[in-house]
């Protein structure tokens, strides 16, 4: 088993704008420049018109709570030493059928042991981003007020 | 017509224990022996296989090692729990277009121990669809089937004491099947409730149980059958589903999340049948976690959308219910061998030979993980 969080593979160019604009702390996704159709993950061709091209949309990073779940062990050790902490999956504010999963965040960043009050199916959220590797940071979720 | 042109006629088991002796090639060959047997076929009849992608016998080793003849056809079915049902219909289809005559299907597992999960074998870069979720903590198959059912659960307003009810019904068969890891292991709803956490609204008694053991299945055209050891259970329609913007285990990118591949796999099913839903006698429906009765429930048209629960709390799936479900105790409380443990046991019903036996049963329905690509067999006794 692995001792670190284990983190995605950034060189694949179809997604590897997703992760650069990590750093930036941008969310972005693919918006096809044919239909105007998002699209999450990120792919090479629009579903809905077969179009190759695509722009990087930025969102706002508003959103809502979708679902959320609070894993307990036995998990990674990386994730174990983590412990207590909340996933969600979010419903991003630009489309109701992107939904991107982070951790629950505290405002300073903190992954473990975050103030669940007001977390609930249906809460705002606002995007943060935590910086794992060099090449690549985690966008994750922190309850709006 | 694919319709009631073939049948599963031998199914065999080995063993089923928290850690087995022997390995996974030699679990899978026993089984295979034994279902050859059950069948009244030699091994040299064998000419076709099926398995699943994520099987570790590769299917020459299987067949120079128990002796089966030539092979003529031999596939493999994608996504762990939901390939059962697609590697029995793939070679279903082939027995039937008259590509091969005698099929056999295996699953050999050696998964008792806790380094054997695969979620723990995730690496330091993840490369596939996984690299959208695991780096935030949701690791395991288990919390990925949690955010479905905390957002079922809130559409529907429904409760962890409804939630008990899948694992408690399903126990009470474990009691009756002398074979099943929990045949002895009494069951409240308050041990359940006190049960720690999982990934909530998961507890410990929403997951299966991880066990070591094979089994496999042997069919043969309808026709010759008839002439064989045992009552044929004959395939009456199949079929696999895969629906659209689907990604495995974490299928929350279409339109609605909740509407699974499962529709699809019943949509194809009930087309291709001579009867629907409401003529089905008993069903095993895949149960790595609890919430997936549920989901299976609806999306087979046996309950209306945000009802399973109330249903299954309600005594529906227990023996004398309008479905009895899982009625050897299923992956919770029998043994999990990845939905094979499921077919075998649509099969026992078919025959009349369950410990569960349901009175007159003509249709037996048996279907693979709601979560992944996957499918179902409707298999009849007539």
């Amino acid at each position: 088993m692995i001792d670190t969080i284990p983190l995605p593979f950034t060189a694949d160019p179809i997604d590897a704008p997703f992760w650069e604009a990590t750093l930036r702390s941008q969310l972005v996704i693919q918006q096809c420049t044919g239909c105007q159709t998002h699209r999450f993950p990120p792919r090479p061709m629009c579903p809905q018109c077969q179009s190759l091209e695509h722009r990087w949309r930025v969102l706002s990073g508003n959103a809502t709570v979708w679902s959320y779940t609070k894993p307990q062990p036995p998990l990674l050790p990386a994730f174990e030493q983590l412990l207590p902490y909340v996933v969600i999956l979010a419903e991003v504010a630009e489309d109701p059928a992107i939904r991107i999963i982070g951790h629950l965040m505290s405002k300073d960043g903190a992954i473990t042991g975050v103030n669940e009050a007001g977390l609930k199916i249906g809460a705002k959220l606002r995007v943060a981003f935590r910086q794992h590797a060099p090449d690549v940071a985690i966008p994750g979720w922190v309850l709006v007020d | 017509m694919f319709k009631d042109q073939t049948a599963i006629v031998g199914i065999g088991q080995t063993p089923f224990a928290k850690s087995l002796p022997g390995s996974e090639l030699e679990l899978a060959c026993q089984a295979i022996q034994l279902a050859l047997e059950d069948a009244g076929l030699k091994p040299s009849d064998v000419d076709a296989l099926g398995s699943f992608t994520m099987e570790h016998t590769p299917e020459f080793e299987v067949a120079r090692t128990v002796g089966l003849g030539e092979l003529t056809y031999f596939c493999q079915s994608p996504w762990g729990g939901g390939a059962g049902c697609g590697a029995v219909g793939q070679v279903a289809v082939a027995l039937a277009a008259g590509v091969a005559n005698v099929g056999v299907v295996w699953r050999s597992r050696k998964r008792g121990a806790r380094s054997t999960r695969v979620w723990a074998g995730v690496q330091e870069r993840i490369t596939d669809h996984w690299k959208w979720s695991r780096p935030s903590g949701l690791v395991r198959p288990a919390d990925e089937c949690a955010m479905f059912a905390q957002r079922y659960m809130h559409e529907y307003g429904v409760t962890r004491e409804q939630l008990a009810h899948v694992a408690l019904a399903q126990r009470e068969y474990a009691h009756k099947n002398p074979l099943a890891f929990m045949q002895s292991r009494s069951l409240t709803h308050q041990q359940y409730m006190d049960a720690r956490m999982i990934a909530d609204p998961l507890c410990l008694y929403d997951n299966c149980l991880e066990t070591d053991g094979a089994i496999a299945v042997v069919m043969v055209r309808a026709d010759r059958a008839k002439d064989l050891r045992q009552q044929p259970a004959f395939i009456h329609a199949f079929s696999q589903g895969l629906n659209r913007q689907h990604q495995v285990n974490t299928d929350w990118h279409g339109a609605n999340p909740l509407r699974s591949s499962s529709c699809v796999t019943a949509a194809n099913l009930w087309r291709q049948a001579d009867c629907g839903p409401n003529d089905v006698d008993v069903a095993q429906f895949y149960d790595a976690f609890s919430p997936l009765v549920w989901f299976s429930l609806e999306a087979y048209g046996f309950c209306e959308p945000g009802t399973a629960a109330q249903f299954v709390a309600d005594g529906g799936t227990r023996m004398g219910g309008r479905l009895p479900v899982n009625t050897s105790g299923g992956s919770l409380s029998e043994v999990y061998l990845h939905g094979l443990n499921l077919i075998i046991e649509a099969v026992r019903q078919v025959r009349g030979t369950s410990t569960a036996q349901v009175p007159d049963v003509e249709y037996s329905l048996v279907t693979a993980c709601d979560s992944t690509p996957n499918g179902a067999l409707l298999l009849r006794r007539k």
